[in-house]
């Protein structure tokens, strides 16, 4: 345990205090259940607990780190949530292939109830999103508030507590859904404890961040900290407004919402939507305006803008929920804000992309040999392209089209895997040698499968997605001259068979990216130099790169 | 560690603008004037907002909200665009809500129409038990091979689908093959054997297990099991059980009987529409033998 030895003897005695409460907080949750998920995930929590507890008690005594330790940057934990990132995109990941064959095949589905389609589904959703979005958030939010503040992370245990914890929630959640819980609030799913759970460690996290920035040695707050930030402030208002809810008892993985009816669906949508604001998009632009000038060499094209385009951003999505739910129960008036306001928002989204493509000028002989700067430069390009797209599908008549049909699914994944997942990648082949203390990644050829790989692999699933979205669109709204369905919906789900298939391949070659970038950043870490102490920097500014 | 603080700006050889004179950890910022796009992009979509908030419903208002120039409201808009499609229909389908079903089927023009559309209708509600092409599946019956437990003209066909069988509908057809768990186990395993040979004609009428037929089971499955009493039974001498007529199958039935439902379709579908469905079901076993020939 490598980490351990960054932590003084106070630490880990506050450590193994955290521990063994983790352990009994388990026991209490299990023996308040006596059976079933909540039963399970206690014992879950448990093992967790004795087992960071033994190995923090067995090397209680082992060297302290040397006290200059406070002068340097604390990159152990970033280099721990790296390897949880890259482990939750293979799990993520790789049920999203599987649900997606399912699809393609749906006499394959197991007789068993664990891996039936409806449990799986959740599992790649929170997989992807939570595990590997919010690892990848965290550990760069770590390195990228400390070089930007100049300032060590305000202490050592609640990094560590604040990684373990979220990871915990996220086992929790994908676990229950295989048992069959959920709350059926999509994106939401998880229950009530976790959801508790997840609040504390959410806190937590917001602690350290704000303790470490008013610890900054600049005189600014650079623009990645403030979309850091409105990430975690965020998040956390929309988990705690959405999840509010009423155990049918304390010792069971069930719950009312106390949000009924209409106003359950606003109060989802105003989540749904802000989660892809405020996790898929704020968090990863600070990843962005972090990673790409410091990879590209480039100075930021244009500060006003990228302070201006913070607050339009901030501004406008809040409002735009109510577009999930054009043409429903809910009122046409709160339908025509959520429209109007996700047209205006396209504005601050592309002056966005466009401040990060315009910060390339310069550097485009570096955009051509480097890989690791291409994936950052395909992301800006897949952020603005799946702005536009979801400002367009945010019109009403438009939206009459595209609504219930897989061009919603490909809409979210041209943002998910050709924004998202190509600036995470981006970022890790920046960092993951640097943490190493090493020039390159190990395999520096494999950098350039793994973006061939995961661009052509989101273009065939965008690409298909959008075709089947549309033919079901079409489809499902043609009536014959006599007024009557021109197609029955068996016909309808017939026509996607080809569809399906491509996106199973498309996913399938980003999966075999992802996991050649999992064994690329394993081989990387293995083969650090010995020297004593690489993952701990001195606090000053450092060339780029 | 003393604060760091802002470095002079110098200018950017590539684009030619200062830098802020800010310093991240060696990211610089441009200090480029904010592009007039953006403003202008700004001022559109702002435009077409406002322009939508005036036509259209927008802002809550007290208790109520600004109902919009267009006085547009999406529950009559759902609605007029409802009756709009319902009209263009007015011209074919409620003539299928006249039982006179030999008269509608003999207007090819009408049905040359109106065919399509049931094979939509058909495949949108029948479909999930009785197969897209009406071919049935385990434990449902198929309704293209001419033989009909019920009765197969479209004015039976019509009944059993407004009042569907063991359905909720108070006039519903009622069918049960009841449990013979009474039985012994000797006498049953000897009666699925009877019946599981009835089909290739290897069962004794005069065997114990045979007299036993005639006594038990004649009354709905007839005599020598021919079934085609329209009553549900079904015949023991062709392929017409749906739940399988192997010795398994039998002994299972004969020990927990069986009572399969259809749902009753009144009030689901319109009287027209069932009226539909009724003569393309009853065609379906006809287009099946012109196949066959």
């Amino acid at each position: 345990m490598k980490a351990i030895a960054t932590l003084t003897r106070p630490e880990r005695g506050t450590a193994l205090l955290l521990s063994i409460g983790l352990a009994v907080l388990g026991l209490v949750m299990a023996a308040v259940a006596r059976q079933g998920v909540m039963a399970t995930h206690g014992m879950m929590a448990v093992a967790l607990g004795l087992f960071l507890s033994v190995a923090l008690a067995g090397a209680m005594n082992e060297p302290e780190p040397p006290a200059d330790r406070l002068h340097r940057y604390y990159d152990a934990p970033t280099r721990f949530g790296i390897g949880l990132t890259l482990i939750w995109a293979v799990i993520g990941m790789g049920v999203g292939v599987w649900v997606a064959a399912l699809l393609y095949w749906p006499e394959g589905t197991p007789p068993w109830p664990w891996t039936s389609f409806g449990r799986l589904r959740p599992v790649h959703t929170s997989g992807v999103i939570f595990g590997f979005g919010g690892n990848a958030l965290i550990a760069t939010s770590f390195h990228v508030l400390q070089r930007t503040s100049r300032a060590r992370l305000a202490d050592s245990v609640s990094p560590w507590f604040i990684l373990i914890g979220f990871n915990l929630f996220c086992l929790w959640a994908a676990s229950g859904y295989l048992m069959g819980s959920t709350q059926s609030k999509e994106y939401a799913e998880a229950e009530w404890y976790a959801d508790i759970w997840l609040v504390v460690v959410w806190v937590t996290y917001f602690v350290l961040y704000i303790r470490t920035l008013a610890r900054r040695n600049e005189p600014h707050i650079y623009v990645a900290n403030w979309y850091y930030m409105a990430f975690i402030l965020v998040v956390a208002m929309l988990h705690i407004v959405n999840n509010i809810a009423l155990p049918v008892n304390l010792g069971t993985a069930e719950s009312f919402p106390v949000w009924a009816g209409v106003q359950d669906a606003m109060i989802q949508w105003w989540y749904g939507h802000n989660a892809v604001a405020f996790f898929l998009t704020a968090g990863f632009l600070g990843m962005l305006y972090y990673f790409l000038p410091v990879r590209s060499g480039r100075p930021i094209w244009s500060y006003r803008l990228s302070i201006i385009s913070f607050w339009g951003i901030v501004f406008f999505y809040i409002w735009v929920g109510s577009h999930h739910l054009h043409y429903t129960a809910l009122p046409y008036w709160v339908q025509t804000l959520g429209m109007t306001f996700s047209v205006m928002l396209l504005v601050p989204s592309w002056a966005s992309a466009g401040n990060a493509i315009a910060t390339l000028n310069g550097a485009w002989h570096k955009v051509r040999d480097d890989a690791t700067l291409r994936f950052m430069f395909v992301a800006a390009v897949f952020y603005g392209l799946s702005t536009f797209e979801g400002s367009f599908l945010a019109i009403r008549p438009v939206n009459s089209l595209s609504h219930y049909t897989d061009w919603t699914v490909g809409h979210v994944h041209s943002g998910t895997l050709g924004w998202v997942a190509m600036i995470v990648f981006g970022a890790i082949y920046t960092l993951v040698p640097q943490l190493s203390g090493r020039e390159t990644m190990a395999w520096p050829r494999a950098i350039e499968w793994h973006f061939w790989l995961a661009v052509g692999g989101t273009l065939i699933y965008v690409v298909s997605m959008w075709n089947a979205g549309i033919t079901q669109g079409l489809m499902w709204r043609a009536y014959d001259e006599g007024g009557a369905l021109s197609y029955s919906f068996i016909e309808t789900v017939e026509a996607m068979a080809p569809y399906y298939l491509l996106r199973t391949i498309g996913g399938g070659m980003f999966l075999t990216g992802a996991i050649l970038c999992a064994l690329n950043c394993r081989a990387t870490f293995r083969d650090a130099p010995a020297l004593p102490d690489t993952s701990e920097r001195p606090l000053s500014p450092q060339p780029a790169e | 560690m003393s604060a760091h603080r802002d470095q002079p700006p110098e200018v950017d050889p590539v684009t030619g603008y200062d830098t802020t004179g800010h310093d991240w950890n060696g990211i610089k910022e441009l200090n480029t004037p904010f592009p007039r796009i953006v403003i202008w992009a700004l001022v559109i979509t702002f435009v077409y907002s406002v322009i939508a908030w005036v036509l259209l419903p927008a802002f809550p208002w007290g208790r109520d909200y600004t109902r919009g120039l267009l006085g547009l409201d999406q529950r009559e808009l759902a609605v007029e665009q409802f009756r709009k499609m319902d009209a263009v229909r007015q011209d074919w389908l409620p003539r299928f809500a006249d039982a006179d079903y030999a008269a509608l089927a003999g207007d090819e023009a009408l049905m040359a129409q109106a065919m399509p559309a049931a094979a939509r209708l058909f495949q949108d509600n029948c479909a999930a038990c009785h197969g897209a092409t009406g071919d049935g599946g385990p434990g449902f019956p198929v309704l293209s091979d001419g033989y009909w437990l019920w009765g197969g003209d479209p004015e039976t066909i019509a009944e059993t689908l407004r009042y569907g069988i063991n359905a909720t509908h108070p006039d519903t057809r009622i069918a049960e093959m009841p449990s013979f768990n009474w039985m012994s186990r000797e006498e049953r395993a000897a009666m699925a054997s009877h019946v599981a040979g009835m089909l290739d004609g290897r069962s004794d009428p005069d065997s114990a297990a045979g007299v036993s037929f005639v006594e038990n089971c004649a009354a709905c499955h007839g005599e020598a099991g021919e079934g085609g009493l329209d009553i549900g039974a079904p015949s023991l001498i062709d392929e017409a059980v749906i739940y399988g007529q192997d010795r398994a199958s039998v002994m299972r039935t004969l020990f927990d009987g069986r009572a399969g439902v259809m749902p009753a379709w009144e009030g689901r579908l319109s009287e027209a529409e069932i009226g539909l469905l009724a003569l393309y079901v009853s065609g379906l076993s006809r287009a099946d033998a012109e196949d066959a020939q």
